[in-house]
């Protein structure tokens, strides 16, 4: 039994709407080890998790899932749990003012006839906190818990779950690092009680040091399974593994002509705007200049979007210091209105949540940002601004009958387009744009990549952030790396490759 | 109605290629004003007739021009995503300071109207600071203001009635435009003018919103379509004239209502701030990413809700002739019925001035027919919730139809 194997996927294939997220993974896991599995943001662990534990129901997926020798069919999260596979995700689902015992057993109560028994709940969940370490009364409300204390919460629930397979997404991303040291040391304990492990992690350290094996996982395959005790288990060997791929003709070409500075920011810093001593962007200073694609790498929750918040009319954050340059001339943005009187744009990242009125017309998402433009004493001209949108929709190749459609009904690329079309009306001389081919075709990138080096040969200075290392090397003519709200690393054009830049992105983290 | 912004109406209307998407539109914007058609119809074989009798006409304005008043404001409220329940204390409220002020203080009925306007602006910056700088939930502050105006009203009219106000002031609620052309065969010669006025200016203003997008080189909306529907419309207001005509002539309040109509579709279709409100309901979010300062925004909203409120007890108070501590009460959920029955949506970005009038009108011949049909209150009060609520379902099932969000 030592060495059997608890887990097999073969062959998993999901796809939203025609674009895979997998495209044939295949998993093994032994039973009463550690099993990480990395891979780039969008390389599909997410979705795999979210197969296995039945999020995804059977059907909704090709392939065959075995877990203790048989072949399961979750219908959903409920049936995975019964088998003892319990996955705490990156955002805890914790119930904030109810207490630690209550949270436990949300679900499960200690229950004779609907009514809770307090003195079994309480005493149970003691226990459990005693096995996961946690010195709290379990009466405690998890809003009086940090976020450290709060995944142990998540691991007792677990426990209670009487789990074998204990899938953690990203466990570490946001502890500091002696909660972080506490939580592997758990995990490694947990090992020795025969409780196998899956474990997702960008943080390559935490991995050599807890992992048996390592998965990795590139564009919906499983790329390598390496043994962490044999010679391949090296950080570099993974990051290689990772990033990998072959850049074929995925950018249209472009002649870059830089001209002047046009931004400069210096010693930028940001504060959580809840826990306001933890500094999400620190001490960061760059430079864009006229005609400059200049990309910003870093992982998830490395900083990237709340530093372009917190530049753009202070949306994000508090306690913000630091000075922002335009043109030589130190500038103030205070508000999203001063930041597009400065000329400068934002394409968000979430662009459903944040970028465009989903009820209303391309017309009215177009001239959103830049009404002013199209009005005389209040009063908007909306002939005028039927032709502005209709020129936008011609020019950027919007998918839609009319400028009358609405938005919401729109593919991903066509509101790209929408909200590029947004900012580009406004007039910018600095366009920030956030995840610009997130959940967007590769035909419908290619055209946003032209875009964009349009707007460049236009002399605008253009900011794209993104989490794909190709796309950044592909379009950019320099990218800064941001690790953990730090600017870590500036590579040029011809420098940069996709293990220097994820070296810079991973580090300073342990 | 969530498939258009008023801003998309006229000048984008379709090319030949959409008229299918168009249609199903047109049904749904439509579709509240065929909803009052019926019901007018249906309540005029009913009562025998004697739903449309010239007075029973004039009273259906001079009745209810507090609800369409408080609608136009509450269907702004709405849109912008928030709610004002304290419009009926307001009502309240003002009625008393305008009473007050006079009997008491010798102010000229103008001067009434002022300091009620004033008092309702102040009533509509005190809810709008708390909902747009402090953030509570516009549903609270505007509970709590229930309670607050109408605890004022009390204190003010120390629990009495103020009657006996001047004839000037309660003309603006009960009065008419004075008959400057005469009569002809027992019909104000004035009203009748008003309404040929009205009809041909409707029709003038549509030819040459036409000519203006043709010389643009706009998508325009078929011409059968368009004569169809403003002749319809044309005909629809000289009747309208016609029976008036015949009763005491022109309402003044209907003169206010047609200006209030007016101004507030063009200040939602037309101006940055109405794309604004529209903009904050369909997605806050979005609405502060693009740089609109919505705190600014939803001040003025209730600022704008608070004046309308005031005016509405000016013209309440004006049509009973005296100031009671009860008044306005449950106004506020009329004004709400109304702006729903007019197809807004609950969770806001949607919804017109039009549609909310209508939509008042609609709750109106409701009350004016089942009270003529003698219909018991209690049962009255049961069929306009009924009402209500299907109009609403409706929507919904239109939407689901739709295969809309």
């Amino acid at each position: 039994m030592e060495h059997s194997i608890i887990l097999r996927m073969n062959n998993i294939v999901k796809d939203f709407n025609g674009v895979k997220a997998l495209d044939g993974v295949s998993l093994e896991v032994t039973r009463g080890q550690v099993h990480g599995i990395c891979g780039e943001n969008g390389a599909g662990k997410s979705t795999l998790m979210k197969v296995l534990s039945g999020v995804y129901p059977v059907g909704s997926f090709d392939g065959s899932i075995e877990f203790e020798d048989h072949e399961v069919a979750y219908k959903s999260i409920n049936d995975s749990e019964h088998d003892g596979i319990v996955i705490i995700h990156q955002e805890l689902a914790l119930s904030p003012y109810l207490s630690i015992a209550e949270n436990i057993f949300l679900g499960n109560e200690n229950a004779t006839r609907g009514v809770i028994d307090w003195n079994k709940t309480n005493r149970e969940a003691a226990l459990l906190l005693a096995r996961v370490g946690l010195d709290e009364n379990p009466a405690t409300k998890i809003l009086e818990l940090g976020v450290g204390k709060q995944q142990l919460v998540e691991i007792a629930k677990a426990l209670s779950k009487r789990v074998k397979l204990l899938i953690l997404d990203e466990p570490t991303a946001a502890l500091n690092d002696e909660d972080s040291a506490h939580l592997l040391g758990l995990i490694d304990h947990l090992r020795t009680q025969g409780i196998t492990c899956i474990i997702i992690s960008h943080k390559l350290k935490e991995i050599k040091r807890i992992a048996d094996t390592v998965t990795v996982i590139r564009d919906g395959k499983t790329i390598e399974t390496i043994d962490m005790n044999g010679p391949d288990a090296t950080e570099a060997h993974i990051i290689r593994a990772m990033v990998g791929r072959d850049l074929n003709n995925l950018f249209p070409p472009r002649e870059p002509a830089i001209g002047a500075e046009v931004l400069r920011v210096e010693n930028w810093t940001v504060h959580h705007p809840v826990d306001v001593a933890r500094k999400v962007v620190d001490g960061a200073s760059f430079t864009v200049n006229a005609g400059e694609i200049v990309g910003f790498a870093g992982l998830m929750g490395a900083g990237r979007t709340e530093l372009a918040m917190s530049l753009f009319g202070h949306s994000y954050g508090t306690n913000i210091s630091g000075q922002v340059y335009k043109d030589g001339k130190e500038i103030q943005m205070r508000t999203v209105g001063e930041a597009i009187e400065h000329g400068f744009a934002y394409a968000t990242e979430d662009r459903k949540r944040y970028g465009l009125n989903l009820i209303g017309d391309i017309t009215v998402n177009v001239s959103a940002a830049a009404l002013a433009k199209l009005a005389k004493y209040g009063v908007i001209d909306r002939h005028r601004e039927y032709k502005v949108a209709d020129s936008y929709r011609q020019k950027m190749n919007i998918k839609a009958p009319s400028v009358g459609s609405i938005t919401g009904k729109l593919s991903g690329g066509n509101q790209q387009k929408v909200v590029l079309s947004k900012w580009i009306f406004s007039g910018p001389d600095v366009l920030i744009l956030d995840e610009p081919t997130r959940g967007i075709d590769v035909g419908a990138k290619y055209e946003i990549y032209g875009i964009i080096n349009e707007l460049a040969a236009q002399g605008k200075a253009v900011i794209v952030i993104s989490s794909e290392l190709p796309e950044l090397i592909g379009i950019c003519d320099r990218i800064y790396a941001i690790s953990e709200g730090k600017l870590t690393g500036e590579v040029a054009k011809a420098d940069a490759s996709q293990e220097t830049l994820m070296h810079y992105m991973t580090a300073g983290k342990d | 109605m969530t498939t258009t912004t008023p801003a998309s109406k006229a000048p984008t209307e379709p090319p030949v290629r959409r008229r299918i998407p168009k249609l199903s539109i047109n049904l749904r914007q439509y579709g509240i004003v065929a909803a009052l058609a019926v019901i007018v119809i249906l309540f005029q074989i009913l009562t025998d007739g004697r739903l449309l009798l010239p007075g029973n006409v004039n009273n259906l304005i001079q009745q209810n021009a507090y609800v369409l008043i408080l609608a136009i404001g509450m269907v702004i409220v709405i849109i912008a995503g928030h709610i004002d329940l304290s419009v009926g204390s307001v009502v309240a409220m003002v009625g008393a300071v305008a009473a007050i002020s006079m009997n008491n203080w010798g102010l000229p009925w103008w001067g009434a109207v002022i300091v009620s306007l004033l008092v309702g602006a102040a009533v509509g910056a005190w809810q709008g600071y708390w909902v747009a700088f402090v953030g509570i939930p516009a549903f609270i502050v505007t509970l709590a203001g229930m309670l607050i105006f109408r605890g004022l009203t009390l204190v003010l009219l120390t629990g009495g009635t103020i009657s006996g106000l001047p004839a000037e002031f309660t003309a603006i609620g009960a009065g008419w435009l004075p008959s400057y052309l005469g009569e002809l065969g027992g019909r104000d010669v004035l009203t009748l003018a008003l309404g040929i006025l009205t009809a041909v200016a409707l029709i003038v203003f549509q030819l040459r919103n036409r000519a203006t997008l043709a010389r643009l080189d706009l998508p325009r909306e078929p011409a059968a379509s368009m004569w169809t529907k403003n002749g319809i419309a044309a005909i629809a207001i000289i009747w309208f004239a016609w029976l008036l005509s015949d009763y005491s002539g022109t309402p003044i309040i209907l003169i206010v209502l047609a200006a209030l109509i007016l101004i507030y579709n063009f200040v939602l279709n037309r101006t940055v701030f109405g794309r604004h409100v529209y903009a904050m309901g369909g997605n806050l979010f979005a609405a502060v990413m693009s740089g609109v300062k919505t705190k600014w925004v939803n001040f003025y909203i209730f600022v704008n809700m608070g004046v309308l409120a005031g005016l509405a007890g000016v013209v309440s108070t004006a049509r009973a002739g005296g100031a009671v501590a009860s008044a306005g009460q449950n106004y506020e959920l009329d004004a709400i019925a109304a702006v729903f029955i007019g197809g807004a949506a609950v969770q806001g970005g949607v919804g017109t001035v039009v549609g909310a009038v209508v939509g008042g009108l609609v709750m109106g011949v409701l009350n004016m027919g089942l009270s003529i049909l003698s219909v018991d209150a209690a049962w009255q009060m049961t069929i306009k919730g009924l009402v209500l609520l299907l109009a609403v379902a409706f929507d919904i099932f239109n939407k689901r139809r739709a295969g809309g969000r």
